[in-house]
């Protein structure tokens, strides 16, 4: 579905993305972990079209869209589940989520959006008993339910979300993420972006590990995990403190 | 039947993007953490970064078998020992072995790959898989009794040696897959007829040998004497051990597991890539190891790959059986014997630089090992005491060294060729 190859990008003069390549099959869960400042952020929004690449290919479903702008990556079928949720506070829940739909209405398709909502509140209840609140009065896992939410109304084939743990306490989390593996179920693609490199190895089918820029290991998510240099540096595992048998 | 029928059957298009962005990170790695590579890298003016498609690995420096022994033991370690769960050797030229290490992932990857071989080879769970590799340091028995387990099948840890006793855990413990050395399987065949066994009384169906070439001929032989479909299949340490690629029923050459492996073919020589189809040297680049990665190891081994797809459906490119070795090395009873090996051997004992010949021979399925070695002075023909004293010394401390029992013959002074001539120092009367 989506295949980098030899990505670069930055910001200025910073050159942040050092070749990736890295690819996510149809009906996968593909995370992305790296510490702070190694890429991740960057690597999302360049594949949004936020932050052009200086080099290298993206294509999504076998098409180049390394220079088309946000907008029309988006009416592919590509979106983004931004960092920080990035929602409109003033607005209320229902709005925020029409919000989401503008590339449906774009396409004359507006017929299809009443549904697109209901299909949106039947994976979150929650944002319909909340739909006349303000956004801004909504706690922070239902930001991102939110957020996720209003990336459903593109009706994309891709979802990328950049940390949509971040902020929530444990319990909140695991709503989310048990969300994400549900969104698979319903036959969605998602990249995933974590700094909860355990989490998001839990649920996802493959692993990429981005170190300053570059990629540094790839493989089966159950893999990574067992990875002794992830378990040190992203798993917060103290393995010299560890008695082995 | 397959093992992992998404990676064995993947198309080339999607095979290809997984070899890149696994050659990329695992560069990325051995420039990290390996200082040998980084130097040759710095010295070669290349980086990871330079590496943007599969073609790009030519920019990138060989790595021989010196390499490996002169970062003797741990040099090469791309991970701390305490990641390590598992070190194999093998034997080398001069005598260093080359050590190699597996964490736990590549333990795992391995018995997969081995699994692989032994699927492709017709081995199920159903099955009862005698394994006469040798257990040890050496990769061969540990790795295929890895993936027979993987698989599920009955796994006899039968190890080499006691070939009587072989015979009867294959009768009464009704083996159905036998994993050794082609020569090996040759003396099992030979035990069983003083044994007065009929390969009626066995149940074997699948032979898988490796660890040493075999002609087709033995392969006809080996497969009427024990009514068994014979494999051919391949591997060395210093890249996993077995598990690289293997035959599948078709028995039309080696399926490489190329998700894990790239493999080129170059002129040892002039060490450009040789034409397609062309025989020439292996070399090999680790894709998926974590403890010891190897960036375009010269395996000194000569093959060609295939052209065209397998009927059996993988789509993984196949090499031609290997047909020789670059170097003067000789397998004799599945170890691995170096000419200079012998010769620095000898030299250690009676001093100076001792001209000497190997002559190998094969009395029925037995190899037998000669090594003539010229004498400072002139030999007599009634032998006298220091000779045969001489003789003995010699053939005991190479026994011990080689690992495998020889003869030591004393000839005249100047009657053996000369040692800048390559081909004279290696006798092979074997019809392999």
């Amino acid at each position: 579905m989506l295949r980098i190859k030899n990505l670069e990008s930055g910001y200025g003069r910073l050159k942040v993305l050092k070749k990736v390549t890295m690819h996510i099959g149809a009906g996968e869960i593909v995370t992305i972990i790296g510490a702070n400042g190694a890429g991740k952020t960057s690597l999302l929004k360049t594949i949004s079209g936020l932050i052009r690449p200086r080099s290298g290919e993206i294509l999504f479903d076998m098409k180049d869209i390394g220079k088309l702008p946000a907008e029309k990556i988006v009416f592919m079928g590509c979106s983004l589940v931004p960092e920080g949720r990035q929602i409109f506070a003033p607005m209320t829940v229902r709005e925020n989520i029409l919000l989401g739909a503008y590339p449906q209405l774009r396409k004359n398709n507006g017929g299809a959006v009443r549904d697109d909502i209901e299909r949106v509140y039947g994976i979150f209840p929650r944002l319909k008993e909340r739909e006349k609140q303000l956004a801004g009065t909504l706690s922070g896992g239902e930001q991102q339910m939110l957020a996720i939410a209003r990336a459903l109304m593109a009706r994309p084939k891709l979802i990328m979300m950049d940390e949509p743990s971040m902020g929530l306490s444990p319990l909140i989390m695991k709503d989310i993420f048990s969300i994400i593996t549900r969104l698979r179920e319903e036959g969605n693609t998602v990249l995933l972006v974590e700094q909860n490199a355990k989490a998001a190895l839990g649920i996802a089918d493959r692993g990429y590990v981005l170190e300053t820029g570059r990629i540094i290991m790839q493989g089966a998510a159950e893999d990574l995990l067992s990875n002794r240099d992830v378990q040190r540096a992203y798993l917060g595992r103290d393995l010299d403190a560890e008695v082995t048998m | 039947m397959y093992w992992e029928p998404d990676k064995e059957c993947l198309n080339r298009d999607e095979l290809e993007q997984l070899q890149i962005e696994r050659l990329q990170s695992t560069l990325n790695r051995v420039y990290a953490h390996v200082p040998f590579y980084r130097k040759k890298f710095d010295a070669m003016g290349v980086l990871p970064e330079d590496v943007g498609s599969l073609p790009d690995l030519a920019r990138l420096p060989f790595t021989t078998k010196d390499d490996v022994r002169g970062n003797y033991p741990y040099g090469l370690f791309a991970v701390p020992l305490r990641d390590v769960v598992r070190i194999h050797a093998s034997s080398g030229a001069t005598g260093t072995a080359a050590v190699v290490g597996y964490t736990r992932n590549d333990i795992k990857t391995w018995s997969n790959l081995a699994a692989r071989v032994l699927t492709a080879a017709g081995v199920t769970k159903d099955d009862v898989v005698q394994i006469s590799f040798g257990y040890g340091l050496f990769t061969g028995g540990l790795g295929l009794h890895y993936g027979a387990e993987r698989i599920g099948a009955s796994v006899i840890p039968a190890s080499s040696g006691n070939t009587a006793r072989q015979v009867k855990i294959m009768k009464d413990f009704k083996t159905t897959a036998l994993v050794c050395t082609p020569s090996y399987a040759l003396l099992v065949v030979e035990t069983m007829r003083k044994m007065g066994i009929p390969v009626s009384a066995l149940s074997l169906r699948h032979g898988l040998f490796g660890a040493e070439p075999w002609s087709e001929e033995i392969r006809k032989e080996l497969q009427d004497a024990l009514g068994i479909t014979a494999t051919d299949n391949y591997g060395l340490s210093e890249i996993l051990g077995p598990g690289v690629s293997g035959e599948c029923l078709e028995r039309d050459g080696l399926h490489i597991s190329e998700d894990h492996f790239l493999v080129e073919v170059i002129d040892p020589d002039t060490l450009r890539p040789v034409a397609p189809g062309q025989k020439g040297e292996l070399v090999i680049t680790t894709l998926t190891k974590e403890a010891f990665p190897m960036i375009r190891y010269r395996t000194r081994d000569l093959a060609c790959l295939l052209e065209g797809q397998c009927r059996c459906g993988r789509t993984g490119r196949r090499m031609c059986r290997v047909k020789g070795r670059t170097d003067e090395m000789v397998i004799i009873k599945g170890v691995k014997v170096y000419p200079s090996q012998v010769e620095s051997l000898l030299s250690e004992i009676g001093g100076g630089e001792p001209r000497c010949q190997i002559v190998i021979d094969r009395k029925g399925a037995v190899d037998e090992v000669t090594v003539l070695v010229e004498a400072d002075e002139p030999t007599s023909r009634g032998k006298d005491r220091r000779q045969g004293g001489m003789e003995e010394a010699l053939r005991k401390r190479l026994t011990n060294e080689l690992g495998i029992s020889v003869d030591v013959k004393l000839v005249e002074k100047n009657s053996l060729p000369r040692s800048g001539d390559k081909a004279g120092r290696v006798v092979d009367n074997r019809r392999l």
